[in-house]
């Protein structure tokens, strides 16, 4: 019985693996980096996280844990509860929809098709910010927060696709 | 191996995606309501936000000390390179400080002694809880930071943070061990303040940029790039007197304030209970005591 029983807890703990990376980028993008100027357009890490576990292993990271991931990055960044739900969802829904189209594509098309994906989250993001505050935010902002996602995306994208060759390779 | 598949798979499968259809538009629809209930229920959100701060804290103390050990080493090595410049610069600069100390020193025995003549009644000390910045979000769309001391420690809504430059903002929330700070670059943040020269009254309101804007200023108040803005006091919510920034520029889009605190480099505040009760707590005042107070918070 055992080995089942390992085999069952290891895949279990291999399976846990997207929604814990997520996690995890979730809760550093707001540890203090004390690097000047770079809080202002930090990335936000946890949408390369969704996009990626979007196109390869949606089964792993259901729409339950995006709603989580949602939550937890509005309750610790400090933005209106509800504005990341809706743009991680939005991200998850458009990526889920436009899946087959990401199968067998190049890095380059699954980097493009990022940059698209993200920049609809960005202006989702400062739309509701803006209707939230009733007053324009500063767009300028989010135009750097959105160039320095694409910058970071191929660093967080490649430990991703590493990742998943190492440990889910079976299904 | 070729299957067909059964009559309950044909029917499952569309189902199947029927129900994740109705699934995503209904945690959209809870997103939604969850903004609406933010705003409906401030007090509410801010409390779940506070316990969940709270259980992530020990997680991100983890994470920000051996970040901060990095950035300091690098910092270090930075500064390694210009030391030379730097202690030339210091030189100078302790000279001039070295007179201003005889000037201070002239100044604080002759305001002791008209303090006396006059019979000044004093504000009261402060009293200062230091905290560590555990996290941090300066941005488009939210300024605050985590420090990891809460009521356990002292800490009550509303007081002011400091860091060793100035103002930087206040406690929004309050947990067990862990606080919120709303820095006042945040758009939420209004902050009564003196231009120092002339005395003249404005409130500075953050945007979610790097600098604040000065706002609400008496006609034909006169302002010029360079001149420091410090609290008022007014409000009762921050004591008078406490640095806060620069006149950075002055144009037809608004007066805009360069903070004396550069929010990326801090790693500790100080919370500065200055026994104030202010505007801050009088929504969660009961008005049997402030009437019993007579209208005035007496508190001394």
């Amino acid at each position: 019985m055992s080995i089942a029983v390992w085999q069952k807890l290891d895949y279990m703990a291999r399976s846990f693996t997207p929604f814990g990376l997520s996690l995890l980028l979730v809760i550093l993008s707001v540890v203090p980096t004390h690097i000047p100027g770079y809080a202002q357009i930090a990335p936000i890490l946890a949408l390369v996280s969704i996009y990626h576990w979007a196109i390869y292993r949606p089964n792993l990271l259901p729409l339950f844990s995006v709603f989580i991931l949602g939550l937890l990055q509005d309750l610790l960044t400090g933005t209106p509860v509800g504005l990341y739900i809706l743009v991680f969802l939005t991200v998850y829904g458009i990526v889920l929809s436009q899946r087959r189209f990401f199968a067998g594509k190049s890095f380059t098309v699954y980097w493009i098709g990022f940059a698209v994906v993200s920049l609809v989250a960005s202006v989702e993001s400062w739309v509701l910010a803006s209707a939230w505050n009733l007053a324009l935010i500063d767009f300028n902002a989010v135009t750097f927060q959105y160039l320095l996602s694409l910058g970071v995306f191929p660093i967080v994208a490649w430990i991703f696709l590493r990742w998943q060759q190492a440990f889910l390779q079976q299904d | 191996m070729e299957q067909r598949p059964s009559a309950l798979l044909r029917i499952a499968a569309p189902l199947k995606s029927l129900v994740q259809r109705f699934m995503y538009l209904g945690l959209i629809a809870a997103a939604f309501g969850l903004m609406l209930l933010g705003k409906v229920d401030a007090v509410l959100v801010d409390r779940v936000r506070a316990e969940v701060t709270d259980a992530v804290a020990p997680i991100l103390e983890a994470f920000s000390r051996p970040v901060a050990t990095v950035s300091e080493g690098i910092q270090n090595f930075q500064e390694l390179r210009v030391i030379r410049d730097e202690n030339a610069k210091l030189k100078q600069e302790n000279a001039r400080l070295m007179q201003w100390q005889t000037v201070a020193r002239k100044l604080q025995s002759e305001n002791v002694a008209l303090h006396q003549l006059l019979g000044v009644v004093h504000d009261k000390s402060a009293k200062y809880v230091t905290a560590r910045v555990i996290a941090g979000s300066a941005g488009a769309l939210s300024n605050m930071l985590i420090v990891n001391s809460g009521k356990y420690d002292g800490v009550r809504k509303g007081q002011a943070v400091i860091s060793d430059r100035g103002i930087i903002g206040r406690i929004s929330e309050v947990s067990n061990r862990s606080a919120r700070v709303l820095l006042l670059t945040d758009i939420n943040s209004r902050v009564p303040v003196l231009i120092e020269s002339n005395r003249t009254r404005a409130i500075m309101a953050g945007g979610n940029t790097a600098r604040t804007k000065l706002i609400h200023l008496p006609p034909g108040a006169r302002v010029t790039p360079s001149d420091r803005i410090i609290t008022s006091g007014h409000g009762g919510a921050f004591p008078s007197g406490l640095p806060v920034g620069v006149v950075a520029s002055v144009s037809d889009g608004g007066i805009e304030v360069q903070l004396f605190t550069d929010f990326s480099r801090l790693e500790y505040v100080r919370i500065a209970d200055f026994g104030l009760t202010g505007l801050v707590d009088m929504s969660v005042q009961k008005p049997t005591s402030k009437s019993k107070g007579g209208g005035k918070s007496v508190k001394k």
